[in-house]
């Protein structure tokens, strides 16, 4: 019976939707790891990226325009970002309690401007989300052409963002200057850096991709909005980052792990494995746990992680 | 007199006054560096020297007062301009990222050549040339943790004189340094004084003075107290009751005890740091019956793991350590407080003291049983018992429901010598006692730790600081990567215990 599910055209489609299901978690994970490598622990990824999936779907919703809707998607998820810049670097809140408070926050607006928006319907508002994007030759090959490169093209920019988060940490100034700011800020400082400066970027990054995933979930993964649309990938794109101890090409390999995750108890539930539904769905939130307490012991956590900067005290 | 002064002088602020919370750190100092001149800054920990220099740096911002560099008045916001103005600073704690390299460190200061593209090869090339031209020795490409603390401060004097430092601050340069790491510095510093660079030399040590210095000023509770050239008239004590404000005694009785049986026997002591590296390997070590034994060592060489794994708060992996012959290794705490063995932890912050609990309660806090009634705590006997501390320890508070945070250091200490030293211990662990005390309190710890000695406590006294192992020690045995180097008799040469500091193992003598 086993060899009648786990068939060619079984793994083709498992591992193409482990890319489609890492990219929302993938996303999110590289804006946290400027984030978390500038010192600042922001759990509030959640509620940005439900910002980010209503303010994508509503833009996209109005214009027709889908790229309108990432883009509004991110600067949504950036502005709401700002606040928790505000709250942890500049009033130096305890960064825990305010990343709690503005999930809560920005779930409970996301959901408010929705209804707003579009009212209550008995068929909830659609938008016509994303096409495949084959890459000629490419996605020819048999099997490896599917798995890789038959995509939209929002999942094949959040695998290049891989590189493009490793070169700027490792190969430019800005990068120093953040990673500075999280592993030594009074350092940072009397070399003339602007601590707050940094930190305020690093968050807003963080807000921008978040917004990015949000928006993809609603108008480039799924083609509406839910309450529940990010289902804890935010919370998952936090772990990742400690799990690939905030280095962008690990975080990579944490989100397809994830989205293999994902992919798996969606298949195994459609072909109706004799497990009850339930532990199905719980795999990649149990990976979560089990990767976090595997990893968070050889992490590296960058020196000031969490802790609120001022002159004045030594 | 104010033109010849600005002509030749690197550094002048006139009248500085920089507060805190209503307490003048800075009352009205005036400061001034010759170029090319070494300068000493003296006074005890919270007379002002840092924060005078951090308003120099531009890191604080003073709240009246005037500073001239090179002749030229300047506003002095921030750090970027102080460096713009040619001004570098050695901080005592180092303002390195210790997961970088050094080049990443040196970067971080200033603009790149290539703009938002990182020039990490020019940048490594032109940093070995410059740390050449002062006989330094440097990887560019290696990272700071792993080196040691004297290369560190190599990288951060580097990195100033690399920004374009003409006027250098080294904020206690000399605190972490083996001997001969310190001639190495004195070297380096006095080659670029005859650059016809400035150098301010932040400093509590009175030999440093004498020994480096061009011209001193001295400042007491924030107030400059004089500024005097130093020349063959310069003495120690003339200086130190300018410093302090009354004579003080530098030489204690050391009174002899005849050196009994042994007391602890260390054997082959393995045991692990916090990154699970060997912190000891094979440490063996004897104290006898009352004497003081003084384990000098530059810091993180396993001084730590050894007085956490003496007091059974460290694990031990292998080895044995026996207490008058009896074994107290990997047993709980409260089986080395009932033996009677005292600590005297490194960090009285974390280790030392609960912070946020009163004192009464931080002086009874290893003997809550024999403070309390039917599982109650027994509050009259706890304020008999803080009561009588207060007067034998001269422990300055208001009451003990005082919190432990509100003390200064000194009295902090004193709390927890009384604590320690209470009914005579059989051991007493000390480490870095008298660390960040100003001279009237190290004074009066040391003589406290002699006076336990003279009632028969054993004492083993860690220390970083050579000046107080050599003052109060019988023997002195030196630690250099979780290994004994070799123990020399009190009164050994400096340089002596410097090396074996360094790793160099003492020739034992074989008797042919």
């Amino acid at each position: 019976m086993l060899s009648n599910i786990f068939t060619v055209s079984f793994f083709v489609s498992l591992f193409a939707s482990t890319i489609r299901l890492a990219t929302p978690i993938l996303l999110p994970a590289l804006g946290q790891i400027y984030t978390q490598r500038a010192g600042i622990l922001n759990l509030s990824v959640e509620g940005m990226m439900t910002i980010g999936a209503v303010a994508g779907f509503t833009a996209a919703f109005y214009s027709g325009n889908l790229w309108l809707g990432i883009l509004t998607g991110m600067v949504f998820g950036m502005l709401y970002s700002s606040l928790m810049a505000i709250l942890s670097v500049t009033l130096r809140a305890n960064q825990v309690i305010a990343g709690t408070a503005l999930n809560i926050l920005g779930a409970g607006l996301a959901v408010f401007f929705y209804r707003v928006i579009f009212g209550i319907q008995s068929l909830p508002p659609q938008v016509e989300s994303f096409q495949m994007l084959k890459i000629s030759v490419l996605s020819d090959i048999p099997i490896i052409g599917v798995i890789l490169f038959q995509h939209n093209i929002i999942v094949y920019l959040a695998f290049l963002m891989v590189i493009l988060t490793w070169f700027i940490l490792e190969k430019t100034t800005f990068g120093l200057k953040i990673k500075a700011v999280g592993e030594n800020p009074k350092a940072a400082d009397s070399k003339g850096i602007s601590v707050n400066k940094y930190r305020y970027f690093a968050i807003l990054i963080g807000g921008l991709y978040a917004g990015a995933a949000g928006a993809f979930m609603s108008i480039g993964y799924l083609n509406i909005f839910t309450e529940s649309i990010i289902g804890g990938r935010g919370f998952i794109a936090v772990a990742v980052v400690i799990f690939a101890r905030f280095l962008p090409i690990r975080a990579m390999w944490g989100a397809l792990l994830f989205g293999l995750a994902s992919a798996l108890q969606l298949r195994l539930q459609a072909l109706g494995i004799g497990v009850p539904n339930q532990l199905m769905l719980m795999l990649p939130y149990a990976l979560t746990i089990i990767a976090l307490v595997l990893a968070s012991k050889k992490a590296e956590f960058p020196s000031a992680y969490a802790l609120p900067y001022s002159r004045k005290e030594r | 007199m104010e033109e010849l002064r600005s002509k030749n002088c690197a550094v002048e602020m006139y009248k500085i006054i920089k507060e805190f919370n209503d307490v003048k750190a800075n009352d009205n100092v005036d400061f001034f560096v010759k170029n090319g001149s070494i300068h000493g800054l003296l006074g005890e920990n919270g007379a002002g020297k840092t924060t005078l220099m951090n308003v120099l740096y531009g890191l604080y911002h003073p709240e009246q007062g005037e500073i001239c560099i090179k002749g030229k008045k300047c506003e002095i916001p921030s750090p970027t301009k102080a460096i713009s103005l040619g001004i570098g600073m050695v901080h005592q704690h180092f303002m390195l990222a210790r997961p970088f390299t050094i080049v990443e460190n040196v970067m971080l200061g200033r603009k790149s050549r290539k703009g938002f593209l990182l020039d990490t090869k020019e940048t490594a090339e032109e940093l070995v040339a410059l740390a050449n031209k002062y006989k330094m020795k440097i990887d560019p490409y290696a990272k700071i943790w792993q080196l040691s603390v004297g290369e560190q401060q190599r990288v951060e004097i580097l990195t100033a004189l690399y920004q374009g430092a003409e006027i250098l601050i080294l904020d206690e340069p000399t605190a972490v340094l083996t001997p001969q790491e310190v001639d190495g510095l004195f070297e380096t510093l006095r080659e670029m004084k005859n650059d016809g660079k400035a150098i301010i030399l932040i400093t509590h040590k009175l030999e440093e003075i004498l020994s480096i210095v061009d011209e001193v000023t001295v400042l007491r509770d924030g107030v400059m107290i004089g500024h005097v050239e130093v020349d063959c008239n310069t003495t120690k004590s003339s200086l130190t009751k300018m410093m302090v404000g009354r004579d003080v005694l530098f030489n204690f009785d050391k009174s002899l005890v005849e050196a009994g049986a042994k007391k602890l026997v260390i054997k082959d002591l393995k045991v692990l740091n916090d990154k699970n590296f060997l912190a000891l390997d094979g440490f063996s070590l004897d104290i006898n019956e009352g004497e003081i034994l003084g384990l000098a060592g530059v810091d993180g060489n396993g001084q730590k793991e050894l007085c956490e794994a003496l007091t059974g708060i460290r694990h031990v992996e292998s080895g044995e350590v026996k207490l008058d012959n009896i074994n107290i290794e990997n047993k709980p705490p409260l089986f080395a407080i009932e033996k009677g063995i005292a600590h005297i932890p490194e960090d009285r912050h974390i280790t030392g003291l609960a912070l946020g609990w009163s004192l009464k309660k931080n002086l009874i806090i290893k003997t809550f049983k024999a403070n309390s009634k039917f599982g109650l705590i027994d509050e009259k006997k706890i304020e008999d018992r803080w009561e009588k501390a207060k007067i034998a320890y001269q422990i300055k508070a208001n009451s003990g429901d005082d919190w432990a945070r509100d003390l200064s250091g000194g009295n902090q200490q004193k709390v927890i010598l009384a604590r320690e030293l209470e009914n005579n211990p059989a051991i007493l662990i000390a480490n870095q006692p008298t660390r960040g005390l100003d001279i009237g309190a190290t004074e009066y710890v040391r003589q406290k730790i002699l006076d336990a000695k003279s009632e028969g406590t054993s004492v083993l006294l860690v220390s970083a600081d050579l000046e107080e192992i050599l003052q109060l020690s019988d023997r002195i045995a030196v630690i250099y990567d979780g290994k004994l180097m070799g123990i020399l008799p009190s009164g050994s040469d400096v340089k002596e215990i410097g090396e074996l500091m360094m790793g160099k193992k003492m020739e034992v003598e074989h008797d042919a």
